[in-house]
């Protein structure tokens, strides 16, 4: 593959803090290799305004290689941009043409305030992780690998829901700002499991309650499937509003509440 | 639970937009607090709302049969039940579900509307939508279409207060006889055609939500999970084929009562068959 160059325009999201208003401001990213990832054109662009003596713009990303859920874009209206199943940091310029404009902006959502131009805080989301329930006691060595049999049918459903990077694109595509799909990889990675078996009603109820404080209501439109980088399936969905409605019913009883 | 939160995780959370449930309610209304539980009232209260979609479609069928066989069938539902319970009792019970049910769906989609209303941030570019259909983007728009529908449905064929309302019917409304009701009604063009567009704001209203409802309650099987499209596209299909041809056939004057029929002497003349009996 022969390496190429592009003259793209941009026009990113600039905000100077939570506070301001924020505006689209337009930058002209030239002489851009197409081996270049989406991020590495990005700095470019920002070595270009480094030099100009011009504030760089701020993104978040860390490992660059799809796994760690930092990056987020919403590129041309679709979170990740317009590769299938791909983060940001994995998108190519080499789906991009000569001349090509793109539009760049932060995931928005009301419970993801921007903290400055494209970098977003979402702590919300680490807080239905949190109400999940977890443990910071030394208590020993890890199990046995093998010590609880694990059906391989539920091991391969639970690994397509731990797939979960925690992006948070889910939200961003969402016409309603719903973080269903995130929580409901999060549940569903341990209710599919004999490990997750002991706390699974109180643990749905409380992820799900922690997730509607700060998101919006599931109407079913499937963007969040499209967006996600891991394509964590819809069905997850389902099961977890099955398993909500139950765990409404059961943690009563085990409360000693009744019905 | 040894560590819940450290003070700078606090500081950084967002402020949380609704409140979480009371758990003081008893279960029911608890579930209901809930988006979730809402999602189920909905899907619940839908399902029963397309049941008597079908059945007032296939009922109305009968206004092919002619004026008599159609005044019959509106009699029946009045007295169902007849000789153990009293007139429109049983009418009356399925009418109060029904509201019930219309009254839980559109507060469920109030609230959640509202709810996600507040969730949402705009976005300053345009969005490259993927999966999300018109029918799945405009429920909202189609369901207020179908509230408006269902009010003047009722005071137009129920209640007959639409009757030389702007001079749009000459002949008056016929208490009990259907045919004549519906002739009268949409002949006119411009009511036939509202006819029309409600049918098709039902008709899209249904593609989503028969699909939507299925996660809602939580359905999921992978065996029967490509079934859900072509249940909502058949159901949707049969409720917009069904409905829109009634205005159509009206137009084509294929339905038509050239009078009112006298339904009173009719009721009376069943009821005299019976003691003769």
């Amino acid at each position: 593959m022969s390496e190429e160059t592009l003259n793209i325009t941009l026009k990113v999201w600039r905000q100077d803090g939570p506070e301001d208003r924020g505006r689209f401001e337009t930058y002209q990213a030239e002489n851009i290799s197409t081996h270049a990832s989406f991020l590495e054109m990005l700095d470019v662009v920002n070595e270009n305004l480094n030099e100009d003596g011009k504030e760089p713009i701020a993104f978040e990303s860390d490992c660059r290689e799809g796994i760690c859920g930092t990056c987020n874009l919403m590129i041309d209206g679709k979170a990740h941009g317009p590769e299938k199943g791909t983060a940001t940091c994995q998108l190519h310029m080499r789906k991009y043409s000569d001349g090509d404009t793109i539009v760049i902006e932060p995931f928005r959502a009301a419970s993801f305030p921007i903290i400055k131009d494209l970098a977003v805080n979402r702590a919300a989301l680490d807080a239905i992780v949190m109400s999940g329930g977890f443990i910071s006691v030394n208590t020993g060595a890890a199990p046995d690998a093998n010590l609880t049999p694990v059906p391989k049918e539920a091991a391969d459903q639970a690994f397509d829901a731990a797939a979960c990077i925690g992006c948070g694109a889910c939200v961003a595509a969402c016409p309603n700002s719903a973080a269903q799909l995130f929580t409901s990889a999060k549940v569903q990675h341990m209710n599919l499991l004999p490990q997750g078996q002991a706390e699974r009603w109180q643990r749905t109820e409380a992820m799900i309650e922690t997730m509607e404080m700060f998101f919006g209501s599931c109407t079913n439109h499937g963007e969040c499937h499209d967006a996600c980088p891991k394509e964590i399936p819809l069905d997850l969905i389902a099961w977890t509003n099955r398993d909500y409605i139950k765990s409404k019913n059961k943690n009563r009883k085990l409360a000693g509440q009744r019905g | 639970m040894a560590v819940t939160q450290r003070p700078q995780d606090k500081l950084r959370t967002p402020k949380p937009i609704n409140k979480p449930p009371r758990i003081t309610m008893p279960w029911p209304l608890n579930l209901y607090q809930t988006a979730i539980g809402k999602k189920w009232v909905m899907a619940l209260t839908g399902i029963g709302l397309v049941g008597f979609v079908l059945s007032h479609m296939i009922g109305n069928l009968k206004l092919y049969q002619g004026q008599l066989k159609v005044a019959e069938y509106a009699e029946g539902l009045r007295t169902l039940g007849d000789p153990i319970l009293p007139k429109y009792s049983v009418l009356w019970l399925l009418r109060i579900g029904l509201i019930a049910m219309f009254m839980l769906h559109i507060h469920a989609a109030v609230t959640l509307t509202r709810m996600n209303a507040a969730a949402n941030a705009r976005y300053q570019s345009n969005r490259n939508f993927q999966s999300a259909n018109l029918a799945s983007r405009t429920t909202r728009i189609t369901g207020i279409i179908i509230a408006v529908f269902v009010v003047w449905h009722l005071a137009d064929l129920t209640w007959g207060w639409t009757a030389g309302f702007m001079g749009w019917r000459g002949d008056g409304f016929n208490y009990g006889d259907p045919l004549w009701n519906v002739d009268n009604s949409m002949s006119n063009i411009v009511i036939a055609i509202w006819y029309m567009i409600a049918t098709v704001a039902v008709a899209v209203h249904l593609f989503h939500g028969i699909r939507s409802a299925f996660t809602s309650l939580g359905i999921n099987s992978p065996k029967f999970n490509r079934l859900r499209l072509p249940i909502a596209a058949g159901i949707a299909g049969l409720v917009l084929v069904g409905n829109l041809l009634f205005p159509i056939m009206v137009q084509a004057g294929v339905l038509e009562a050239d009078e009112p029929a006298p339904i009173e002497e009719w009721v009376k003349a069943d009821f005299a068959k019976e003691l003769a009996e």
